[in-house]
């Protein structure tokens, strides 16, 4: 037997590695672009950093929201992949499992009961909105769960998470509309929108985001394995109850997180690892932090649309991506056919 | 790879069921079964559709709740870690894995490496070594930069197989391991497990291929959950049974040294 080093794997490690630089650059140029585009049109950096008033403008509106963009994006598409890969299911996403009407809900709930603004920025009031979208994303998953009896049958899964979707929906409307006060915030909050996003918002969106990395990380050899079926992965030792477990506490708390800055904004979870796998097949290890490059560049590039095109006016991103990530999905349903359910 | 001193003792079973009974549902699949498995032997199960053979190989993965006692190397099965059992026994499933289509055929070959790994430590030397040695025996090690979705069935088959043999236990259970393997490589299959037998290893295989079944060490003939008899491939009486729990649909004949089944048109 020959027992050389692994020269094995080179061609599509370095084919990650090289996505993974790719994404990370195009975050870069978008996070400079988004520094430069605003109600005013496009101005250059240098010219804008010249300005203090710019400048300002630029560090306490622009900086935040474009970064929380990045961000955002990256919670997402992690807590999409994770999903895919726990549920076996490639079409599984925070949400159409519902986690993300449930983090909303919960936000509506924090907002009309406790009045916490989404527009808050100190740490403490965001940290409770997270926590309260988490709590929500974590009920609304189990709710969805036990409704579709399992996560084998793709349909049934989707019809669940519709249905969650929905009710939470309407239990959001009622919140906001029996608080007039709230209406106007949670209407911008429903179509997801980066506008509310501060320094502090980032700042938990970035603690957030390492952790559910790091979780992810530790996760990805065992999402690995249940791509054989449960069965096999129980008959390699996982655990596999602790496992979903883990997995589901970390999309949760990484759509909740998104969710509680961000508001709702749809298909960059179910888009994200969908496209890093055409460019790559990968195991998890590569696929979870590539899904959150891919993510955090989906929604900043989306975000900059969304601010763009239609300056001084701007539409909220969550639009946006409805209507792009809604249309992916249908491609992706058709060119699936009706026999894989 | 495989260690030509085996660590467990010989004559010792290196499998042995007690009054085993599993339920699925409230259907009981089966039950009251007794069995004991030498090491270092390859035993076959037949039987018709529905006769609980992939049931059996399950509990005894354990990847099923069951009844009565199981025995590894006389060694309780319910007082192993999972990791523990994990090592001394591969479970190869029946059936293709849709869902790992976009693992490479190496990944997957890997995967076997898990009950060896820690939680977060990349794969060591030794788990490299023997993803190679498992690719290379079922003639899968060229692909193996290749993702899994783009092999045809029966290469996806061989690199499953690849799979469980990286794991290097000492028990390796298979359930219909020839599903798609044309002919050259169904002989290939036969010719690995006499080697991994040689070695001191314990195969137990679901079969339906009758006639490659007749080469085994050992067969275990099941049908309506129970065994119906277990003997040797040169039994007579052994052979009227295998005939009589497929309806005798089918007939064993002597060809050269070995034995065939051959269908029964009238």
């Amino acid at each position: 037997m020959n027992a050389s080093l692994p020269d094995t794997h080179f061609s599509q490690n370095s084919r990650a590695l090289c996505s993974a630089w790719l994404l990370a650059l195009l975050c870069v140029v978008v996070l400079i672009a988004g520094l430069c585009v605003g109600s005013a049109g496009v101005e250059p950096l240098w010219r804008l950093l010249a300005d203090p008033i710019a400048a300002q403008i630029i560090w306490d509106i622009r900086a935040p929201r474009t970064l929380g963009a990045l961000l955002a994006g990256a919670l997402l598409g992690l807590a999409g992949a994770i999903a895919q890969g726990l549920f076996r299911n490639p079409l599984a996403d925070p949400f159409l499992l519902g986690s993300a009407s449930g983090a909303s809900a919960a936000v509506a709930l924090a907002l009309a009961g406790f009045g916490i603004s989404p527009l808050a920025t100190q740490w403490l009031l965001r940290l409770g909105l997270t926590a309260a979208a988490f709590m929500g994303a974590v009920l609304a998953v189990f709710l969805t769960l036990s409704l579709a009896r399992g996560v084998q049958h793709t349909l049934r899964l989707l019809l669940a998470g519709v249905v969650v979707g929905v009710v939470l929906g309407a239990f959001t409307s009622f919140l906001s509309l029996t608080h007039p006060d709230i209406l106007q915030v949670m209407q911008a909050f429903m179509l997801g929108s980066t506008g509310f996003v501060g320094w502090s918002a980032c700042g938990i969106m970035g603690i957030v985001w390492l952790a559910c990395s790091a979780a992810g990380r530790g996760l990805s050899k065992a999402l690995d394995g249940l791509a054989l079926g449960e069965a096999t992965a129980q008959s390699l030792g996982l655990p596999l109850r602790s496992l979903r477990a883990a997995s589901i506490a970390t999309l949760a708390l990484a759509t909740g997180t998104a969710v509680a800055q961000t508001g709702l904004i749809a298909f960059v979870g179910l888009a994200a690892p969908h496209l890093v796998r055409a460019l790559v097949k990968t195991s998890h290890a590569w696929l979870l932090p590539l899904a959150s490059l891919m993510g955090a560049a989906l929604l900043s590039l989306a975000d900059l649309l969304a601010r763009g095109l239609l300056a001084p006016q701007e539409l909220p991103v969550g639009v946006l991506t409805a209507l792009l990530g809604g249309g992916y999905l249908m491609w992706l349903m058709h060119r699936r056919g009706p026999t894989h359910d | 790879m495989i260690d030509p001193h085996p660590t467990h003792q010989t004559g010792v079973a290196a499998l042995e069921v007690r009054n085993l009974g599993v339920t699925l549902g409230q259907h009981p699949v089966l039950q009251g079964l007794n069995l004991k498995l030498p090491q270092g032997r390859w035993s076959a199960i037949v039987g018709p559709n529905g006769a609980g053979k992939s049931t059996l190989l399950q509990a005894l993965a354990g990847v099923l709740p069951f009844q009565g006692d199981i025995y590894l190397f006389d060694q309780a099965l319910s007082s192993f870690t999972a990791q523990h059992r994990a090592r001394q026994v591969a479970w190869l499933a029946q059936g293709s894995v849709p869902s790992a289509d976009d693992l490479t055929v190496y990944d997957v070959a890997m995967l076997g490496r898990l009950p060896h790994q820690s939680w977060l430590g990349g794969p060591s030397h030794a788990d490299h070594a023997a993803t190679e040695w498992a690719l290379r025996l079922t003639q899968a090690w060229p692909w193996r930069q290749r993702a899994l979705g783009t092999l045809s069935g029966g290469e996806k088959q061989r690199v499953l197989l690849a799979r469980l043999l990286a794991v290097d236990a000492d028990i390796l259970l298979m359930d219909e391991p020839l599903t798609n393997l044309d002919p050259p490589h169904q002989v290939d299959w036969l010719l690995l497990v006499r080697h991994l037998v040689a070695c001191g290893k314990t195969v137990v295989s679901v079969l339906h291929e009758v006639t490659l079944a007749l080469y085994a060490d050992e067969l275990i003939v099941m049908a309506s959950g129970a065994i119906q008899q277990t003997g040797t491939r040169d039994d007579p009486v052994l052979h009227r049974t295998i005939e009589s729990v497929f309806d005798y649909r089918i007939a064993i004949e002597a060809l050269g040294t070995g034995w065939v089944a051959l269908p029964k048109l009238l």
